[in-house]
């Protein structure tokens, strides 16, 4: 087997990729960041939607949750950060979170740094600083136990849980073994499994924390959607062969395999085990993405029936079409055909691709969705705006 | 012949078609033995890998995914027509 290597941090993490993020602390500068964009396009410059407005704790915990998880996340090299002043996630408040994050950390401030050009000027400046600066660094090799891979699922269909899903669940089980730890979330698409994850719990606290996560998202879904909840197994599910909520979310979990369930994390929180992470994270795969990417994961695997593109930035995500169909329709957009497992396929084969396929993307290798540059940012709130 | 369904675990009583099975046709997949679909079994479907009485639970990625609500014989197809639910009954 193939050694795997990646950028070595201070705080002995590895990252598979060496990015600049240049992230704002709020909306309102979005603009500033979309400058830099255009004048440093191999940074990787994001704008989100959050930052002001939503004063609730849990809102604010899971803000500086996900920024800071961004910014400590181990593909990233660098950070280039723009606050506006006044917003209550501002640099003053995040800058005691991510200063021992172990990589270069610059900060401007548009109502301090002369405006909106002028902090453009400066974090495009900046961005071109730290990107020269970490550009040389070697890649060295690394053990799997330092790898964090995340397990999504979105825009399923009746084969996700046939095909894709028992593929990546072999996979999941695969990197347990080797060492490495592998992080689901989803959480609406674990109601009716609590019985299975619970029972898989190391100890008694992670199957409490199972069995409150789920519940919670079962009474969530009822609160919102009223007599529609039921409609989390639709009818057209049901067309495609699954009878029950638990059988719809066994296909789901299932992409995470068979092992023993190490932790349950908050979303966006970093596990602190090994092995098999549960996030409680939300279904849509934007949010989810997310939360993964805060938690560490270096890279992700993302199982597709209907057909999604997204990826995510600075994370290389790798798209496992669940039938032959959408992946000839999209494939500019499809790494893996899980479908080849109605054309005659073993699993042992299959899974064999996709560990060769996960070694070349962590060792530099970029995936349709990465090269595409398809990247998806978006966060969980819990109230709205006011 | 290529194997056309799959049993995702060994502990399962149900297999998965992976492309319509028309009624008589054999199913086939890695260790098991003689299987014929009794009726139509669209793709994705489940398809009783053994006969399963009433009370029974449906075994599906090793795990118990539903409760058989009338007999079905090996070879027939497993929908909402013979299980329930353990919650969210409609």
């Amino acid at each position: 087997m193939k050694e795997i290597t990646g950028y070595e941090r201070k705080n002995g993490n590895f990252g598979i990729r060496n990015h600049v993020l240049v992230l704002p602390t709020v909306s309102c500068v979005n603009g500033v960041i979309n400058r830099i964009s255009r004048e440093v396009p191999e940074a990787v410059c994001l704008t989100h939607a959050h930052g002001c407005g939503r004063g609730g704790p849990r809102d604010l915990q899971i803000l500086f949750r996900l920024l800071c998880g961004l910014m400590h996340n181990p593909n990233v090299g660098g950070v280039v950060l723009i606050g506006l002043g006044c917003e209550v996630s501002n640099t003053k408040n995040l800058f005691p979170l991510i200063k021992e994050a172990g990589k270069p950390i610059e900060i401007f401030n548009v109502q301090e740094d002369g405006g909106s050009l002028q902090t453009a000027k400066k974090g495009a400046a900046a961005a071109r600083r730290i990107s020269s600066n970490i550009r040389n660094q070697p890649r060295v090799p690394f053990s799997w136990d330092k790898l964090l891979v995340s397990m999504e699922c979105g825009g399923s269909d009746a084969m996700s849980g046939v095909t894709a899903n028992v593929a990546m669940g072999a996979l999941s089980d695969w990197l347990v073994e080797k060492g490495a730890t592998v992080i689901f979330g989803e959480n609406t698409e674990m109601i009716g499994t609590t019985h299975v994850l619970a029972r898989r719990a190391k100890n008694e606290q992670a199957a409490r924390q199972i069995e409150q996560m789920i519940n919670r998202a079962e009474k969530l879904t009822q609160d919102v959607m009223g007599n529609l909840a039921s409609l989390v197994i639709s009818p057209g599910n049901m067309d495609g062969g699954m009878s029950t909520i638990a059988e719809k979310s066994m296909g789901c979990i299932f992409k995470g395999g068979t092992t023993t369930i190490n932790q349950v994390v908050d979303y966006g929180e970093i596990p602190t085990a090994k092995g098999l992470i549960l996030q409680d994270g939300p279904g849509y795969d934007g949010d989810s993405m997310a939360g993964l990417a805060a938690s560490g994961s270096q890279l992700m695997f993302f199982s597709t029936g209907r057909g999604t593109p997204a990826g995510f930035p600075a994370l290389p995500v790798i798209k496992v079409a669940s039938n032959t169909r959408i992946y000839e329709a999209m494939k500019d957009d499809m790494d893996v055909n899980a479908g080849s497992l109605v054309e005659g396929r073993s699993l042992p084969e299959l899974r064999t691709e996709m560990i060769n396929l996960m070694i070349q993307v962590i060792n530099g290798e970029k995936t349709k969705a990465e090269a595409n540059v398809m990247d998806v940012f978006t966060l969980m709130t819990v109230n709205p705006p006011f | 012949m290529a194997d056309n369904i799959l049993i995702i675990h060994p502990r399962d009583n149900v297999g998965v078609a992976l492309k319509i099975l028309a009624a008589g046709e054999k199913a086939m997949a890695k260790g098991i033995e003689e299987l014929t679909a009794l009726e139509e079994i669209p793709a994705s479907h489940k398809i009783a890998l053994r006969d399963i009485s009433a009370g029974e639970e449906i075994i599906k990625y090793g795990e118990v995914v539903a409760v058989c609500t009338r007999y079905i014989k090996k070879g027939q197809w497993v929908h909402t027509h013979n299980l329930e639910s353990k919650r969210w009954r409609k």
